[in-house]
């Protein structure tokens, strides 16, 4: 899976990022996690509001820290 | 990989009835409120019996505003920050850019300026919304009256001004703001200055992305405007501590009416220098607002106050150099002269009224 964080580097962009590598360390999940700070990649996905969290090019969430649970749930476990 | 457990994680919901939501809503304001009429006693108590402070004496006049001016302070900003938090459950950015694509000019810039004081995005996110809303069809000023007023008019800024300074200036400050907001997108939408929009953002397509939308319970918004809550009184409290203690000392040891012949209304040049000193600054509300209450006490002028506090809020240099990406020398300078200008025409307008 490849996963993508979307955000200029601001605290909320880098919680969610940290959250998503923990889930991954724990449920070892396979997954690879980027982030993506520079505005004009940011634009081009389509997106504006940060953080938001792109799956596999699919828009899993935008404009807040997703909970555990819901990376969860995305990454299938 | 396939994970041991074949469990389905079931997302378990906290759900209440109305009636129980209600109920312990109720109950929690009564408290609230029974506490809240204690502070001043608290503060002088503490101050006078607890500290043994002589009744008084400058220090002891500081610390008893300290005392009771913090807790006012938080308890204000806990109650705003969480009903805001609320009723923000029911925005979203791309919802806002939704309705706001492709409105006319005048009643667009108004919407917008409402819509930026309830749609929750933080402020890191400027250029990327910004890109989103002018590439979808929100007419560039419409896009600016949205930017201006989602800094200015925020819980914070309200909860503090109408904890400190009373309800009335609340309204005004609120009031002003949203005229500024809509008057300087308007202004820049008249300009036409699509053209000073950097040309990458052009090339980028906006197109909007399809997410399901997850159907929200009443309690999953006592819960968002709960994080709300943790998320930003976690971030002000430290500024509003130190606002408050600035305050204090300023209340406690500086002379009543120093301000007047400094920030007084009788010197038009208080005004424009007050503009001039706050740009460069930069801090939130949270810092700004105890600090004006103290300089109010002390015979500032308001609208010297105001506009002081509303272009340390609303223009900083940080926040153009991150608008820099997206917009061309003169659109920024252009957006920097029509908001200081609406600044120094509501500076001039209170001075002369009040």
């Amino acid at each position: 899976m490849e996963i993508k964080v979307l955000g200029p580097g601001c605290a909320k962009c880098n919680k969610t990022e940290k959250l998503i590598r923990e889930v991954i360390n724990e449920t070892l999940a396979d997954a690879t996690v980027e982030k993506i700070t520079d505005m004009m990649q940011i634009a081009s996905h389509g997106v504006f509001a940060t953080p938001s969290v792109i799956i596999d090019n699919q828009v899993k969430c935008t404009g807040k820290v997703p909970k555990k649970e819901e990376i969860k749930k995305w990454l299938g476990r | 990989m396939e994970s041991k457990s074949n469990i389905v994680n079931k997302k378990t919901r906290v759900r209440f009835n109305f009636i129980t939501t209600f109920f312990l809503g109720a109950v929690a304001i009564y408290l609230w409120w029974i506490i809240y009429q204690r502070l001043p006693a608290f503060a002088s108590w503490t101050t006078y019996f607890l500290l043994a402070l002589k009744e008084g004496s400058h220090l002891g006049a500081s610390l008893e505003f300290f005392f009771y001016d913090t807790p006012k302070v938080m308890m204000l900003l806990f109650l705003v920050v969480f009903g805001v938090g609320i009723l923000r459950s029911f925005f979203t950015p791309e919802k806002t850019r939704a309705f706001l694509s492709g409105k006319s000019e005048l009643a667009g810039n108004v919407l917008a300026a409402l819509l930026g004081i309830i749609t929750p995005f933080c402020s890191c996110s400027a250029v990327p919304l910004f890109i989103g809303f002018v590439t979808a069809g929100v007419p560039l000023g419409v896009t600016f009256s949205f930017l201006i007023a989602a800094p200015m008019v925020n819980e914070i800024a309200l909860g503090l001004l109408y904890g400190l300074l009373g309800w009335k200036i609340a309204a005004i400050y609120a009031g002003t703001g949203l005229f500024i907001a809509v008057f300087a997108g308007w202004v820049i939408g008249r300009l036409k200055l699509e053209g000073q929009i950097e040309d990458w953002v052009g090339k980028t397509h906006g197109a909007a992305i399809e997410m399901e939308e997850e159907k929200l319970y009443f309690s999953d918004r006592i819960i968002y405007g709960w994080e709300a809550v943790k998320e930003i009184i976690g971030r002000v409290w430290i500024y509003v501590i130190l606002g408050i203690a600035v305050g204090a000392g300023i209340h406690g040891f500086v002379p009543e009416g120093v301000m007047a012949s400094i920030m007084g209304k009788d010197s038009w040049w208080s005004v424009p220098l007050s503009i001039v000193i706050g740009v460069p600054m930069y801090s939130n509300a949270a810092g700004i607002i105890p600090v004006v209450e103290a300089l109010l006490g002390k015979g500032a002028a308001l609208g010297t106050v105001l506009a002081f506090m509303m272009s340390v809020i609303a223009l900083s240099l940080p926040e153009m150099v991150i608008l820099r990406k997206v917009l061309k020398p003169k659109l920024i300078a252009v957006f920097i002269t029509v908001v200081a200008s609406g600044i120094l025409l509501v500076g001039y307008l209170f001075n002369i009224i009040i």
